[in-house]
């Protein structure tokens, strides 16, 4: 054993004496960092470059069989899921992988925002890591596109149509984009070139130089109230913090780290058995039209928004909102640079925070059931309930039909099933008077297409009185009015006003 | 910022070349020294004139997919006229005129056809002109609705209700020897249909596209 660890010395010395890499190592290793940083709140970005390491790793393995061609890529999808052993499984862990890279580099940021990370000296590893961040969307949205399925290929069209509303340069930058005029071959072949070598090769340089950063800068101190930073001795508060007060990276930090990425790691490894792989959907074939393109879950927010843009807003707000969002987060650290740290201290900074994750919370639940969608097939697929049809007469049970086969369920609900773009219509007869229902009908207006052209008068009248019986028993249906005061009273002579 | 921890048991480390103190240039004189410089500045400039010439094919041939439309457009047969019904809506598949050998199913666009006179057609494309998703027509209802944020539009194209600012893109069309062409091949976005809505054959009815 002793000649073993002799010759195993040997070797080492050998290697060390050429690649002299001990003494940088020993030095990022065993730099101090302040105690108090030794915190589970700390671990989220190891986190992250752990997943992007699993990427790297389960993404070269699907390159192996994956074909990026528009004519096979789907074909080799399906190979990969149901022919090659285990195919299945590494497609799953690259997808769930990117779920949670996704996940932790929002909880790293927002973490490092509420800890004021970014202040000086570190405005610049907060740069990089919006950068990143934005990169690590950019491979959310490329890796969507090489699932190269019918969503892809519409989610492909979704973007197009934002590029499109670029002033005078649209049309320029659609044709850049696809690779030619139309979504096919070229464009899937350019999304591969970006998801496989230009993103994750600027992901992973930007990365090392944030970790780089990081190292150099010394890791974020745990913010205390009234521990201002300020330019002129934060670097020398924060020497004697680490000094004084500090352990060495490794272990004291590091083991948490170890522990944190090892757990996401087997998270992933769990989420990936039990739900299996994305997909894919159907084939991306434009002519198989029987299809509800979503976007993939980080995206469904964006796909919310769009649906609740008033038309006079899409542009400039598709347009604006992303230039002023990403400048909002580079210049954080130049407007925000000094004073308090601690969110004790930052109360806008909290209400921020609180505000977008409410607003993003909101937007992907809205986006996992789209209310804003027709239900293609409501029309010819959901039961109208019995109780609506109970002892109706002709001319109503005709109404309902009218109702179903018009595609009237498509936006309206009814006994719970139904599209939810328009309102439910199960107690509709209590808010509007049949003038009413029949004006709405034949004109139309606000989110309602005018229906005068498309049905003849009795349909009219039928839909209609099928919509009269459409409120709860104990609820009287809504009258007019005038009408209601002269059955009351009778019809008011013809002239002269009586009591 | 955070001071080295070097400890000083740290084993010797390989042989150390090029220390600044024992560079041959401090012993040289002032001129060969600047001698240097120039011809270092030369290089970089020889190799700023060689990236610079490499930039222009480059930039050419990444800039490649950027053209007029209608270099990507062509006539496209959907048909006889005859296959499309007075009055009706049909949604019809051509293959893209502008093909790669492995574009595979993404060749297969459809439009729906509408006929409202002897000769008198309306060719919409297929994506909704709010986002591109695929509309779906409803004869019953006499309406297209879109899958995606709800755009619903008329049976002429003009648009009902949703997000969508416009009605439906429509292409140009002619009737060639009894069959339907459409001027087709570039996928219509808000950027290039301007083009598709002027150039579109005069309407019996006077109705406008982009109605809406």
């Amino acid at each position: 054993m002793p000649r073993m660890k002799r010759s195993a010395k040997t070797v080492y010395d050998w290697l060390e004496r050429r690649l002299q890499l001990e003494g940088p190592v020993k030095d990022a290793v065993l730099h101090p960092v302040p105690r108090n940083t030794a915190s589970w709140w700390y671990v989220f970005g190891s986190a992250a470059f752990t997943l992007l390491m699993l990427q790297i790793v389960t993404g070269i393995l699907l390159a192996l069989v994956y074909e990026p061609s528009a004519a096979q890529a789907w074909n080799s999808l399906q190979v990969l899921n149901h022919q090659i052993p285990l195919g299945w499984y590494i497609r799953a862990l690259h997808g769930w992988g990117s779920n949670f890279m996704v996940a932790i580099v929002f909880i790293h940021m927002t973490q490092v925002f509420l800890f004021g990370a970014y202040k000086y000296p570190r405005e610049l590893t907060w740069i990089v890591g919006v950068f990143l961040l934005l990169m690590t969307l950019g491979m959310a949205f490329t890796g969507q596109v090489l699932r190269f399925d019918q969503d892809a290929y519409w989610g492909l069209g979704i973007g197009v149509f934002m590029v499109s509303r670029v002033p005078w340069l649209g049309g320029g930058l659609v044709h850049l984009l696809l690779g030619g005029p139309t979504i096919a071959g070229a464009t899937l072949s350019r999304f591969f070139t970006l998801h496989v070598f230009v993103i994750p090769g600027l992901l992973l340089l930007f990365a090392l130089v944030h970790v780089w950063m990081v190292l150099k800068l010394g890791i974020n101190e745990w913010p205390m109230p009234g521990r201002v930073v300020r330019r002129a001795t934060y670097v020398a508060e924060y020497n004697k913090l680490a000094h004084e007060d500090g352990i060495p990276f490794v272990p004291g930090a590091f083991w948490k780290d170890l522990v944190f990425s090892g757990a996401v790691i087997a998270c992933v490894a769990v989420c990936a058995a039990v739900f299996g792989p994305y997909g894919p959907g159907g084939m991306p074939n434009p002519s198989i039209i029987q299809t509800t393109p979503k976007p993939d879950f980080a995206f469904l927010w964006i796909f919310s928004i769009l649906a609740y843009l008033p038309p006079a807003l899409e542009t400039p707000v598709i347009l604006i909102a992303p230039i002023v969002a990403i400048a909002a987060l580079v210049t954080l650290p130049f407007i925000a640079g000094e004073g308090e740290k601690s969110w004790h201290r930052r109360p806008v900074a909290v209400l921020t925070v609180t505000t977008i994750a409410v607003a993003w919370g909101v937007f992907t639940h809205l986006g996992t059931f789209t209310p804003w969608s027709p239900h293609m097939d409501a029309w010819s697929a959901d039961t109208l309930p019995a109780k609506y049809l109970h002892d109706a007469t002709p001319l109503v049970r005709e109404g309902a039909v009218v109702f179903q086969a018009k595609q009237c369920r498509n936006c309206h609900e009814v006994g719970g099933e139904g599209g939810m773009r328009g309102p439910a219509l199960d107690d509709v007869a209590t808010r509007m008077t049949p003038d009413q229902m029949r004006y709405k009908v034949v004109t139309g207006g606000g989110n309602m297409p005018a229906f005068g052209k498309n049905l003849s008068p009795p349909e009219i009248e039928a839909l209609v009185a099928f919509l009269e019986t459409l409120h709860p028993s104990n609820v009287p249906p809504a009258v007019d009015a005038a009408q209601q005061a002269i059955e009351k009273n009778g019809a008011p002579p013809p002239s002269g006003g009586s009591d | 910022m955070v001071e080295r921890n070097d400890s000083p048991n740290l084993p010797s480390t390989g042989p150390e070349i090029g220390k600044a103190s024992e560079l041959a240039s401090d012993r040289e004189g002032p001129r060969v020294v600047s001698r240097r410089w120039l011809l270092m500045k030369a290089g970089i400039a020889l190799n700023g004139l060689v990236g610079i010439g490499l930039a222009i094919p480059i930039v050419r041939y990444l800039f490649a997919p950027v053209r007029p439309d209608n270099t990507y457009k062509s006539w496209v047969s959907l048909g006889p006229e005859n296959d499309f019904p007075m009055g009706q809506t049909r949604m019809v598949t051509f293959k893209n005129p502008w093909v790669r050998a492995w574009d595979g199913p993404t060749d297969d666009i459809p439009c729906y056809v509408r006929r409202t006179g002897t000769s008198d057609f309306r060719v919409f494309a297929i994506n909704c002109a709010h986002l591109g998703c695929p509309v779906r027509w409803f004869p019953q209802s006499q309406l297209f609705m879109c899958p995606c944020h709800g755009g619903v539009y008329y049976a002429d194209g003009s648009r009902a209700s949703g997000p969508p600012e416009r009605g439906l893109f429509t292409y140009d069309y002619k009737v060639v020897r009894g069959q339907l062409q459409i001027d087709a091949g570039q996928m219509p976005t808000l950027s290039n249909t301007a083009k598709l809505v002027n150039i579109a054959a005069p309407n019996q009815d006077g109705d406008c596209p982009c109605r809406g």
